[in-house]
């Protein structure tokens, strides 16, 4: 009888144990907010403030749940909280750039701002960032024409034909090593193209567009790669089973089965480069009217005017600098939800 | 519109590795072949190489001589985009094109190939091909629906009316029952039988009853040994092949005692 008992008491394994509330972490979040903020009556800075409330959360949780709960618990606690501290220091830079920029921003944004350029005919007319508006969306059209055609067969070439071959190996490293190109660098690359050509002093958009191509070309095609290697062999084989010949059926089946996620690289690609300054200055240099021909003259991109604006300094200049970098963010945020809603009409629907 | 294909000595390849070995045989005209055996003895790969899919896979070849309609498949002069729109395949797994209908589905060989066709034709061809691959009932009122949105079964009906549109003369068939349920395999073996009037059908199986249901003539193909290649062990017509095999080790994987 005692031997069974015995047995029953070291089999039986209590699936109950002592737990914090379930608010622990709320509590012990509201005592470190309300210690920071003694803090910062006290007289300490905002940033120290801030810094010692959130450890002295990451503290005082784990050891609350180390007396009770045990290791494991304790443990679990402590990395939970390390993350979310991780998680918020990578979003707070994000989220006050944004404030920043829109607060500053947007108030000097209107229908003037929208519509006039720098170039005055009289003395009191007002000016706008026309000019650059139309430099930056022609200039990325222009890069986006070059490299899409470029990127996206060459991508067709590694991943339908070149499969595992020692040229298809040399471009991905090629492409690979273009991905870390300095942005300036292909600004020099254009630079140095454009002058060997037409000759010194030679300023144009298109330049711009082919220094931006430069650096856009390797994600578009890393982009497009990704998409090509995710359409099933089945329905290339499906295809040809048909007896489709290879390029149609890269045309008519792979492409509009990747289509939806070529698009979006594509897009993403285009924001990437939309906000570069450095191989602009070089090549496409600045002005202060409206030019709407890539091929001839300077042309003043928004990233150029806003880097322009703040070298000068002045309240005025300062505050067109922000409404430009309103714009420009405006653009870059139309631009990714175009890139989604783009990929959504075109993936592969079910039902 | 169907076709006999002779067979001789063909030894297929990927890269220096001999995959099947010296299999001679013809695949009557109008009948439903059925090829059984282990799974890596070689069976699909052999499937593939009558419509040319096998050199789809780098490094892989085929020697010897596939005789279709007097031509041999693996002559020099030999287009195998043209083979393809003779000898139509149906895979394991259904593969619907992802981006388009189920009507536009059945039209994608016609389509790809020939491009433009008036809409009364084009009606015409799927109603013909859906009705061919009994899918017409199931699907008439949904057509312009995705054809991934059908059920497995229905899905692969619809990759065999997909087939079968483009009128092939041998119609290939790799395990098109695997992936699917008992009723819808059901539906798939009924369709066999009415498809062999028009299509000389050649389907690889793992499912014995299968090949003995839907089969007029079975090969088994077998490994001499781990590593060494396949090759075609038996070639007879199915009754005398599930009733009185002419060799022991057919007879012993048909009964289940394997080896």
């Amino acid at each position: 009888m005692s031997t069974l008992e015995e047995v029953q008491t070291r089999v039986h394994v209590s699936l109950v144990q002592p737990r914090l509330p379930r608010q622990a972490p709320t509590i012990v979040g509201v005592i470190a907010l309300s210690f920071g903020a003694l803090l910062l009556v006290l007289g300490v800075g905002v940033v120290s403030a801030t810094v010692l409330g959130a450890l002295a959360f990451l503290l005082v949780l784990p050891a609350w749940s180390l007396a009770i709960e045990g290791r494991r618990g304790a443990t679990d606690r402590l990395m939970t909280g390390l993350i979310w501290t991780a998680f918020a220091i990578a979003v707070v830079p994000l989220v006050s750039l944004i404030w920043r920029v829109v607060s500053k921003g947007a108030e000097r944004v209107d229908g003037v701002f929208l519509s006039y350029s720098f170039f005055k005919t009289q003395i009191d007319q007002p000016v706008g960032v026309y000019h650059a508006i139309i430099g930056t969306l022609l200039i990325t059209l222009g890069a986006a024409v070059i490299s899409v055609p470029v990127g996206v067969m060459a991508a067709i070439y590694l991943i339908e034909y070149g499969k595992g071959n020692k040229l298809a190996k040399a471009i991905t490293f090629l492409v690979d090593v273009m991905t870390g190109i300095p942005s300036i660098v292909a600004g020099l690359f254009a630079f140095a193209l454009f002058t060997l050509i037409f000759g010194p002093a030679y300023v144009s958009g298109i330049g711009g567009s082919v220094a931006l191509s430069l650096l856009m070309i390797p994600i578009v095609v890393r982009a497009t790669e990704e998409m090509l290697l995710l359409v099933p062999d089945d329905l290339r084989e499906a295809s040809y089973a048909l007896g489709t010949p290879k390029w149609k059926t890269i045309v008519r089946i792979v492409l509009p089965t990747a289509l939806g996620g070529i698009l979006t690289g594509i897009t993403l690609a285009v924001s990437r480069v939309i906000g570069e300054t450095a191989p602009l200055l070089l090549i496409a240099g600045a002005t202060d009217r409206t030019n709407m021909n890539l091929f001839d003259g300077a042309m003043t991109t928004l990233p150029v005017l806003i880097y322009g604006q703040n070298l000068r300094g002045d309240a005025p200049a300062e505050a067109i600098a922000w409404g430009a970098a309103f714009i420009l963010i405006v653009i870059v945020m139309v631009l990714n939800l175009v890139a989604r809603i783009i990929g959504k009409i075109f993936s592969p629907k079910k039902g | 519109m169907a076709k006999s294909i002779d067979i001789s000595d063909v030894n297929i390849y990927y890269g220096d590795f001999l995959a099947v070995e010296g299999v001679n045989m013809t695949i009557r005209a109008g009948a439903v072949t059925a090829f059984i055996g282990p799974s890596g003895c070689g069976k699909s790969t052999f499937l593939r190489s009558l419509n040319r899919m096998h050199e789809v896979i780098p490094g892989a070849r085929v020697e010897g001589k596939i005789v279709v309609d007097g031509q041999d498949l693996y002559d020099p002069g030999v287009d195998p985009v043209a083979v393809r729109r003779q000898v139509g395949m149906v895979f394991q797994r259904p593969n619907p094109f992802p981006t388009m209908s189920i009507y536009d589905n059945v039209l994608a060989g016609l389509k790809l190939n020939a491009g433009k066709m008036k809409k009364s034709a084009a009606d015409e061809v799927v109603e013909r091909s859906l009705r061919g691959a009994n899918l017409w009932n199931e699907v008439k009122d949904r057509l312009n629906k995705p054809g991934m949105g059908l059920s497995g079964g229905q899905q692969q009906r619809l990759c065999i009316a997909r087939a079968i549109a483009v009128e092939p003369q041998v119609l290939l068939m790799d395990e098109p029952c695997s992936a699917l349920d008992p009723i819808s395999t059901s539906a798939i073996e009924d369709l066999i039988h009415e498809l062999k009037n028009d299509f000389t059908i050649v389907i690889v199986t793992h499912n014995m009853q299968q090949a003995a249901r839907v089969s007029d003539d079975t090969g088994f193909f077998n490994l001499k040994a781990t590593g060494e290649p396949g090759h075609l062990v038996e070639f007879n017509p199915t009754k005398k092949m599930f009733a009185n095999p002419d060799d022991p080790a057919t007879e012993a994987y048909i009964s289940g005692r394997f080896g």
